[in-house]
């Protein structure tokens, strides 16, 4: 029942509560439809049905009970990073085979307890490493957008929630962001995705990547969405020491629309001579819509923002080196060990088996940049460079509420494109990476199509902790914006 | 910054990653080049500049020292590829 599907998250929430559908239909109609488009689209790791209607069915009797949560009965798509306890967690890595958490990530049990219901484990970049959804040791994911009936990549690295979600495979996904893995595949995607100020969600039970930059964040079809389930997300955590005890605000509560007198940043160093004719075009309508829905634009500085990919690539793979040393062959997933091997070659053996290439090229440039001789010149070079980074927008923030960019400088791409070298594909996230560095919460929205009939995203990013802006702007865009397109080819 | 084969081996050997010999040529090509594009920020002046260690403006939170779960040997040793008696086995590491 494709209608069913097509509701946004709030329409199902109401709906479930009127009564005029259960959660069990809802959770079937979409199993369904994962199940028929799956083997082609690839976006989930794991279905759960079996486990998503015993949560609906839970659901339906505290709805009956005039129960239940903020979100009880909507059915959700978890990215394959959180561990969800007994359900097979993988971060898309053939290290971690057959891992099963003895224990619930606190993003994930926070949605439980709002009585979000578990469709499954979605697809990503191999422990959340790439912009394409390629690295994957289960295979690539499709978007549900083509190109001259050609497939796509949906982006990465949460590749599988941006596909599921644009192909109504679920109203909304769990991301993580560590330099734009929710705000460039929402973009690729044609959807929204936002990735909230770090510290507001727990990192508890999500598979590290770089501990400083790793924050979850909600994937929707629109902002509403978003908004309705980042309050159920954020929160402090006493699991997670850099979780901040903040209240967190219904987010939902405060999209007003209205942003007459929000002063919009609009910074020069991200129009870059080179830049793609078609994304400079959706950005400059963006700033058009904002003005005359009564922003004040103002034009700014962000004079580091050249350096901010290369910082990142040096302090991405250094905390990733550190953080994936857990994998040994001990504790859990895999374990190779040669006829009459010692530990150590138990040690190297797992590890050349278990991780792929990407993700074996980081940790080697991480452990390259943290040993003894380079620490200064590349690791501590580039925390004083992340500093002049976040300095820029501390100073920026203080002229203006917002700052309005493109997500990613360039439409989805095909699986035929194979860059020259690694730092091609870095360039994919030259836009979201500052912001990241930064802390600062971020979201993309759909900004128009491009000439091939695909969709580009528009970033608005925020100060510290001030979602409530950056929503209620994303807000008041989307609606000018008037966005609606849906891909081409949708899961039946 | 040209990593050379040899600084392969001993990076992989420190990240405890086997390498083959084949793939230590390839790693000192990409990883080289890699290095080279970061290079790029010797070029910042960052002279009397912090070290920016976290975003998250606070201090570590303190917690009292004392015990608040335990007793969870069967589900620490759940996903262990091996284990016996409620232990992780690992290779003989003593001879």
């Amino acid at each position: 029942m494709t209608s069913l599907r097509t509701l946004t998250l709030a329409e199902m929430r109401d709906g479930l509560k009127a009564k005029k559908f259960s959660s069990v239909e809802l959770a079937a109609a979409h199993l369904d439809a994962i199940e028929k488009a799956n083997p082609e689209m690839n976006a989930f790791i794991t279905i759960t049905r079996d486990k998503a209607l015993a949560m609906a069915k839970t659901s339906d009797e505290k709805i009956a009970k005039g129960e239940g949560g903020a979100i009880e009965g909507v059915p959700i798509g978890v990215k394959d990073l959180f561990a969800t306890r007994d359900v097979l967690t993988t971060a898309a890595s053939h290290i971690l085979d057959g891992f099963k958490p003895p224990y619930e990530s606190t993003i994930t049990q926070k949605l439980w307890n709002a009585g979000g219901v578990m469709l499954g484990k979605l697809n990503l970049d191999e422990f959340a490493m790439g912009s394409a959804n390629i690295t994957s040791y289960y295979g690539t994911v499709k978007s549900p957008w083509k190109k001259d009936g050609k497939a796509l990549v949906p982006g990465g690295s949460s590749g599988g929630s941006a596909a599921a979600v644009a192909a109504d495979l679920c109203p909304m996904a769990l991301g993580t962001d560590t330099g734009g893995s929710i705000r460039q595949p929402a973009s690729f995607c044609g959807i929204v995705g936002i990735k909230p100020t770090y510290g507001r969600c727990s990192r508890f039970g999500t598979v590290a990547f770089a501990s400083s930059l790793d924050q979850a964040g909600p994937i929707t079809r629109n902002v509403r969405d978003a908004a309705i389930s980042l309050s159920v997300m954020c929160g402090h955590d006493a699991k997670d020491s850099t979780s901040v005890k903040m209240d967190v605000p219904d987010f939902e509560k405060l999209l007003t629309g209205n942003i007459k007198g929000l002063r919009v940043g609009i910074p020069k160093e991200y129009r870059p001579g080179g830049i793609n004719p078609e994304i400079a075009q959706m950005w400059d309508r963006g700033i058009q819509l904002m003005k005359e829905a009564g922003a004040e634009v103002i034009d700014i500085s962000l004079p580091h923002t050249s350096y901010a990919l290369a910082t990142y690539y040096v302090i991405a793979p250094a905390e990733c080196s550190s953080n994936l040393a857990r994998y040994d062959g001990v504790k859990f997933g895999l374990r190779v060990l040669p006829e009459g091997g010692g530990l150590t070659d138990m040690y190297e053996m797992t590890r050349a088996a278990g991780f792929g290439n990407e993700v074996k090229r980081r940790i080697m440039i991480g452990t390259y940049v943290l040993s003894a001789g380079y620490y200064d010149a590349y690791y501590k070079k580039a925390q004083r460079v992340r500093w002049l980074i976040a300095n820029d927008f501390t100073e920026a923030f203080k002229k203006v509420d917002v700052i309005l960019t493109p997500t990613a400088p360039s439409a989805a791409f095909g699986f035929d494109y194979k860059p020259t070298n690694p730092v091609e594909m870095y360039l994919n996230d030259v836009f979201t990476v500052p912001t990241s560095l930064a802390g600062l919460p971020g979201i993309s929205i759909p900004g128009a199509l491009n000439k091939d009939g695909l969709p580009l995203g528009l970033q608005l990013i925020g100060k510290a902790f001030d979602e409530a802006a950056v929503l209620n702007a994303a807000y008041a865009l989307e609606q000018a914006i008037g966005f609606n397109a849906k891909p081409m080819e949708k899961a039946a | 910054m040209a990593l050379t084969k040899q600084e392969v081996t001993k990076i992989a050997r420190l990240a405890r990653i086997r390498v083959t010999d084949e793939e230590k040529d390839h790693y000192a090509k990409e990883i080289s080049g890699i290095l080279q594009w970061i290079e790029q920020l010797q070029e910042v002046k960052t002279d009397g500049v912090p070290q920016m260690v976290s975003v998250a403006d606070i201090r570590l939170p303190w917690r009292e020292d004392k015990v608040t779960d335990g007793n969870q040997q069967e589900a620490v040793v759940k996903n262990a590829p091996q284990s016996d008696y409620g232990c992780f086995v690992v290779p003989k590491v003593i001879e």
